[in-house]
């Protein structure tokens, strides 16, 4: 495969069988090794489709800065692609993200403004939208609300999955801006009316979900309820199990919320054998894991690795 | 019939800091109901216009129940109910 540049190589990922963790020979689990991006995971499919449609759209014009709130891996691709077409990023990242994250995202040149760790996600949404209100001149991308980052997996990332499995019954994706599965799921059903789509959501620490009113919680703008066939929410304990068991049976090193994902997904094979039913089952693996070795997820037992990585945000 | 409710930080205020309690009843509705009848304030935390509130996740051995049957999904004992607040990812 030959490319022009970096930015050209996104997206056709390989897709892999998991012969041993798959349940039978009828009911087949598949991985999609998003981690075979530019930086490394899925974002680079969205953040390049986001940048790409506000240069259409006349809005980023070369010098421009872009404002982010990101837990990271959609913070690294955009960082790339800024260096490479001469944008300047800012970033708006929830302290309790890996240090792995940080360093990349300094190497490849961003700025970083830290938001409070208890909230998670939704401080960096908030603190984010106050930044851009303060500085208009600032193009905030803003992927939880952004229809080029579902766009991004409509006309990618689905495609491809249809063109590798044509015989594919399920797709399950971890759910954080909810673009991977809103833009393949929307893919796959026209093409498919009868696939399941289905969510594995993290189950952070109680940190993470803050002492704040339940009214003030987030819902990605783009988010639609009625793309789903379920939701799981997935705790970080399952999470760890199952990405080391992917890594020890498969031998696919991922980062933890691929092991979110990995859960719903031998669950749904564990109920499509009971109802005897053929099932190919496509996950996604967003991540590697090198990005959480510091987390301390890959070494000594589980109980260990769960208290290592309570309050911290791993997907 | 006794199903376990785990209650997130921010409701702990009506369940005297318990992070699990016990309910009853054959649905989540029913549930919701025993738990205000024991921890008077929090239906109306969950709960609006007879449909769960837009930013609380409630779920039945950890599926939404949004996508099983909302407020009518079945319980049964031995059943564990999550209830969480909305969060962002990515």
């Amino acid at each position: 495969m030959r490319f022009d540049s970096l930015i050209e190589s996104v997206g056709r990922t390989p897709l892999v069988g998991l012969p041993r963790l798959s349940p039978s020979p009828d009911v087949r689990i598949w991985a999609k090794l998003e981690d075979r991006n530019p930086t490394g995971s899925i974002k680079d499919r969205p953040a390049l489709w986001m940048i790409e449609q506000a240069e259409k759209d006349g809005v980023l014009t070369p010098g421009c800065t872009i404002l982010e709130p990101t837990s990271g891996n959609t913070g690294i691709s955009l960082a790339m692609s800024a260096r490479l077409k001469g944008y300047k990023l800012i970033c708006v990242m929830p302290e309790n993200t890996s240090e792995e994250r940080r360093q990349l995202l300094r190497m490849y040149g961003a700025e970083i403004i830290s938001s409070p760790a208890a909230g998670g996600s939704n401080e960096a949404v908030r603190v984010a939208k106050g930044l851009a209100a303060e500085h208009p001149d600032w193009i905030m991308l803003y992927q939880y609300g952004n229809p080029a980052n579902w766009r991004s997996h409509y006309e990618s990332t689905g495609p491809e999955i249809l063109d590798d499995l044509p015989t594919v019954t399920h797709f399950v994706a971890g759910l954080g801006t909810t673009g991977t599965l809103m833009g393949v799921g929307r893919y796959l059903r026209e093409h498919k009316p009868d696939v399941k789509i289905v969510a594995a959501e993290p189950r952070y620490g109680e940190l993470v979900y803050g002492l704040r009113n339940v009214d003030e919680g987030f819902i990605p703008e783009i988010y639609d309820e009625s793309v789903l066939t379920t939701r799981y929410s997935v705790t970080s304990a399952d999470a760890l199990k199952r990405t080391r068991e992917l890594l020890a049976t498969e031998g696919i090193f991922a980062g933890i919320s691929t092991g979110c994902a990995l859960h719903a997904a031998i669950g749904m094979g564990r109920k499509a054998v009971q109802e005897g039913e053929r099932a190919d089952i496509v996950f996604v693996v967003a991540d590697g894991g090198w990005k959480y070795l510091s987390t301390g997820a890959y070494e000594g037992t589980l109980d260990e690795a769960e208290d290592r990585l309570e309050g911290q945000l791993w997907a | 019939m006794a199903i376990e409710v785990r209650i997130p930080t921010i409701l702990r205020t009506y369940t005297d800091g318990a992070k699990a309690v016990d309910a009853s009843g054959a649905t989540i509705e029913e549930l919701i109901g025993d738990l205000e009848a024991r921890h008077p304030g929090i239906k109306a935390r969950l709960v609006e216009n007879d449909k769960l509130r837009r930013f609380v996740n409630v779920y039945l051995n950890d599926e939404d129940v949004r996508f099983l049957g909302g407020l009518g999904t079945p319980v049964s004992d031995g059943d564990t109910v999550t209830v969480l607040p909305a969060v962002a990812g990515g």
